[in-house]
């Protein structure tokens, strides 16, 4: 993975309420959740630093009210954020003219949304094509994209259909089209498979996925589904009530969680299929057994070898022992 | 809590038997203490609103100018801008196109032949695809044909046709702009809340004075009065679009322009259509009024035939107004409610205009056979179907054979019922009666509310017209007894049965269609002139919404209460009284709150037969033209509409936030 952050994110707050800039000024940049709520104020954002790598899915998981969606608009400027800069591509949003705002829209961004937000009034290709169409593009070379990104997120015949004429799965492939149209940088999708049924969700994210695979977008996904994060994200963020509550990879969220609240989410989770060897193996203690597993095998997948074993070495894809896994460390971490 | 709902009580039933008290011994009272002011109002405490307001507007018109051009120049202007395309349009459908002037005129062309118009809206309903319709709009176009209303009809419509579009634009930019500025909206509000319930009268004396007389005045009311809704109906569309279509829209790139003309404003075409809707039906209610300064055609057909007493021509040219709007509505409704298909297929330049292109064909074959055959220019005079006289002898027949019943019909109504409520109003002191009002207003709305009423009332009461205010309370007041005892009923029985409700919709729905006007003929021809006319008429306008929001709220409880109710063991009597009225109170308040509405703008109408209550004012106002008399007038009944809206919807409101439905 590449590491140069796309989107940087440096201090944001986001008060609602009269005059919520000189209020944070006078408390110093720095009120506490009392003052601002006895003040009258509503807290959207507290405080959220955070970096947005190249071709990363960066995932951010709240409840409903955390603030996931408010920071979301905050990165794509639908919403001014109260103090706090936002930096794309090293530009500083905060600064962009109107007219600027527009052409990184027109250009860099895409966003899909949780109700799809289609236009009624246009058939699925008139949606799709509507980004090329407010930037001027000629019909018939906005049609020929459009097109493609039908096919891409698979509604090959449908491009004369209304929105209200499709079910709601194929909406979200028209709103997906629809942000993909302008070959965006940066995707931003808000909750986009909530509105959807179980079954419906599960094979839509595979195609997200399958999608990513050969597009290689910088991604920020929003859910409140956290099995949703876990399987999609290479990192989460965690919010709560308007802070940040801790950010890392799936595992580290598992294995080392920031607090309660946290701990709350994943303490259900089916651990030994979402966790690797790596995460338990003791690396210091390096013993050459004849049986090994892979560091990066699932759990699940090793249980038997280990129980009946007693002991496993540790390696890489490279063949190098890393470390060992004794019967006793698995069974605490299966009962724990 | 409960202490507090006690002592509500305790409080409410004293007031109401102080109020009586004071009703019974108020001149009493009054005398023994020597101050007769409490009982009357003095005369030259009475604040001249009136002749201020009449400086003003003279002022305005004779002197008021802006550097570059006077104020007069400025309302020549406007009047020019509306002519030109209603001559046009007049050319088309009635004058045809002449050369020279008056007397020596020579037409060059003729106007578009009955045929022609049939065609022109065949087309329009095809569009439609509703059968049904497309017989009844073409019909309807005949009838006017047959039945000999045919010149005065083109003109009507061309009125319509130049008000319609004027009114939709100007509405759509006004929603549009208090969209985008707060403040702007916070102005606009109250004045179309003015514009709304300020009777029209009111307003026909200034723009007489500033237009004169003739079509364009006629077409400037009509634009004021019919304006209000597509701007209130701009606003609701625009407010109420998901918050993400917007932020889709932005994330499209859409500059502000495109994001309003490509988003926005397509995505609330299906709610503007509705506005389109008010506002064709709001002209056509000002068809009659709007004759008064000078619009011609059947307007001016009926007013000419009411006060000539002939009830056959008058009964004939209010039904060709009620053609022309059942028609017009069902139209536009239609178009309103089109669905919207996909198109599977790509379409040539002649096929997407197929229909106009064969149109315009037609018209033009229409018109050369035209100058060969006059049946397919006018339609034959020996064809007509004359009415009047039918209707006259029917009239007749009724007050020969049941003078009597109708008569004393009238008189116990008039003695047990309205006398003791028109006592009643004229009985209570004033400052006592303002008192009671401020104190509802705080009891629903708290300090804005008592405020609202408190002021307004002192309005009236300064302006000497007390006395005329309550009689026109008294008026309204035992209209909406009546209408509410009919209306709610009905109301209930639609929302319960099916049957009953699609055929009492259809009723209704016809009901709403009809001008105000035409319901003061047939009552006047019952029961000649007078406060019981009035009523009559009034309730019948009115009644309507008392109907249609007490069976929607009947309709439209949650299945699951009612499944609750059932399983608990309740029977029909029961559920209807326990469950479903109490939770369809608050729709059944605002049903009431329109009927109030809808009888205080009827009552101004009714002054022609002869009330004295404000609308008699009102009405002096526009025979004399004095401005101020007119317009203070009417700005009384529309302050007691607004303080009877205020207090029932925030009743309603208050009561729905205790049930927790919204």
């Amino acid at each position: 993975m590449n590491k140069s952050p796309k989107l940087v994110c440096k201090n944001v707050w986001k008060l609602y309420g009269d005059k919520p800039k000189e209020f944070l000024q006078l408390h110093n940049n720095n009120p506490d959740k009392k003052t601002i709520e006895a003040s009258g104020y509503i807290q959207a954002i507290r405080n959220a630093s955070l970096e947005v790598y190249e071709n990363e899915i960066l995932v951010i998981m709240g409840l409903s009210g955390s603030g996931k969606s408010t920071l979301v608009r905050c990165m794509s400027r639908l919403v001014d954020p109260t103090i706090g800069e936002i930096f794309f591509e090293n530009i500083d949003m905060g600064k962009l003219t109107k007219n600027e705002l527009i052409e990184i829209r027109r250009h860099k961004m895409g966003m899909v949304f949780q109700h799809f937000a289609l236009f009624p009034h246009r058939t699925v290709i008139e949606n799709i094509a509507f980004p090329l169409e407010v930037q001027g593009i000629s019909k018939k070379e906005r049609e020929k994209s459009a097109l493609e990104i039908i096919e891409l997120v698979g509604l090959q015949g449908r491009e004369n259909y209304f929105p209200k004429e499709l079910s709601g799965g194929q909406q979200q492939r028209v709103g997906i089209g629809r942000s993909l149209a302008v070959k965006p940088e940066l995707w931003f999708l808000d909750e986009p498979f909530s509105a959807l049924d179980p079954l419906i969700r599960k094979e839509m994210q595979n195609e997200f996925l399958k999608i990513q695979n050969s597009l290689k977008k910088t991604i920020i996904f929003i859910t409140h589904d956290f099995d949703e994060a876990i399987k999609l994200a290479d990192r989460i963020i965690i919010m709560n009530e308007g802070r940040i509550v801790q950010i890392g990879s799936p595992e580290d969220l598992i294995m080392k969680p920031a607090d309660d609240y946290v701990k709350e989410f994943t303490e259900d989770l089916p651990r030994e299929r979402l966790l690797s060897v790596k995460s338990i193996m003791d690396n210091k203690k390096v013993t050459n057994n004849s049986t090994t597993v892979y560091e990066d095998e699932k759990i699940f997948s090793i249980l038997e070898k280990v129980l009946s074993e007693g002991s496993v070495s540790v390696i890489d894809r490279s063949n190098n022992i890393v470390g060992s896994l004794n019967k006793e460390t698995v069974s605490k971490f299966i009962n724990n | 809590m409960q202490n507090k709902k006690i002592s509500n009580k305790i409080i409410f039933i004293s007031l109401t038997f102080l109020t009586f008290l004071l009703y019974w011994y108020g001149k009493e009272i009054a005398n023994y203490f020597d101050s007769k002011w409490l009982v009357k109002y003095p005369k030259h405490y009475s604040f001249p609103f009136a002749i201020y307001t009449t400086t003003f507007v003279k002022w305005l018109i004779n002197e008021a100018h802006f550097w570059l051009f006077t104020f007069n120049d400025l309302t020549r202007f406007f009047a020019w801008i509306i002519e030109q395309p209603y001559n046009i349009v007049l050319a088309i459908f009635s004058k045809g196109i002449l050369k020279g002037q008056g007397q020596d005129a020579i037409q060059i062309m003729e106007p578009l032949s009955w045929i022609s118009v049939v065609g022109i809206f065949f087309t329009l309903a095809l569009y439609t695809r509703d059968k049904f319709l497309i017989i009844l709009v073409v019909l309807s176009i005949v009838y006017l044909a047959v039945f000999d209303q045919w010149q005065s009809s083109m003109i009507t419509l061309s009125s319509i046709i130049i008000a319609v579009p004027i009114g939709v634009v100007l509405g759509i930019l006004l929603g549009i702009l208090s969209y985008k500025s707060k403040i702007l909206e916070k102005i606009i509000t109250p004045i179309l809340d003015l514009m709304q319930t300020v009777p029209v009268f009111a307003y026909l004396v200034p723009i007489l004075v500033m237009f004169g007389f003739g079509p364009v005045s006629a077409l400037i009311a009509t634009i004021i009065y019919a304006m209000p809704p597509m701007v209130r109906t701009t606003l609701l569309a625009l407010n109420n679009i998901d918050p993400q279509l917007k932020e889709s829209g932005l994330m499209s790139g859409c500059t502000e322009r495109q994001l309003m003309w490509k988003v926005l404003i397509p995505v609330s075409k299906p709610t503007l259509l509705i506005g389109v809707n008010q506002v064709i039906m709001l002209s056509l209610n000002m068809v009659i009024i709007a004759s008064m300064i000078g619009a011609g055609g059947l307007g001016y057909d009926v007013l000419a035939s009411l006060r000539r007493l002939d009830i056959g021509g008058g009964i004939e040219s209010g039904i060709a107004i009620v053609v022309i709007a059942i028609a017009l509505d069902r139209l536009s409704q239609s178009f309103a409610n089109l669905p919207t298909l996909s198109k599977k297929t790509q379409q040539t330049f002649y096929n997407k205009y197929k229909k106009i292109i064969l149109l315009i064909l037609y018209i033009i074959g229409i018109y050369i056979l035209g100058t060969f055959f006059t049946f397919f220019k006018l339609f034959p005079k020996e064809l007509m179907i004359n009415t009047s006289l039918f209707w006259e002898e029917l009239v007749k027949y009724i007050n020969i054979n049941y003078f009597d019943n109708l008569e004393s019909f009238k008189i116990t109504l008039l003695t047990f019922f309205m006398l003791p409520i028109k006592k009643f109003f004229l009985g209570i002191p004033w400052p006592w009666f303002i008192f009671i009002i401020t104190i509802i207003g705080w009891y629903f709305g708290k300090l804005k509310l008592a405020l609202l009423c408190l002021l307004m009332s002192i309005f009236i009461v300064t302006t000497g017209l007390w006395e005329k205010a309550m009689i026109t309370l008294y008026l309204c007041g035992s209209s909406v007894i009546i209408a509410s005892i009919i209306g709610i009923p009905l109301g209930v029985w639609a929302g319960l049965n099916d049957r009953a409700n699609k055929i009492l919709t259809a009723f209704i729905d016809t009901l709403q269609t009809l001008p105000s006007f035409v319901y003061l003929i047939p009552v006047v021809m019952l029961f000649r002139v007078g406060d019981f006319t009035a009523m009559i008429a009034v309730i019948l306008y009115a009644l309507a919404p008392a109907v249609r929001y007490t069976a929607h709220g009947v309709r439209n409880i949650n299945s699951q209460i009612v499944e609750a109710a059932l399983i608990s063991g309740c029977s029909q009597r029961q559920l209807l009284f326990k469950i479903k009225l109490p939770l369809a109170l608050p729709e059944i308040l605002l049903g009431i709150n329109q009927t109030i509405m809808l009888a205080l703008s009827m009552l101004v109408i009714t002054a022609l037969v002869g009330t004295r209550d404000l609308g008699q004012e009102v009405y002096i106002g526009l025979t004399k033209a004095d401005i101020g008399r007119g317009l203070v007038a009417g700005l009384c009944v529309a302050f007691i509409s607004i303080i009877a809206d205020r207090i029932i919807k925030a009743g309603s409101n208050k009561l729905k936030n205790k049930y927790g439905i919204k």
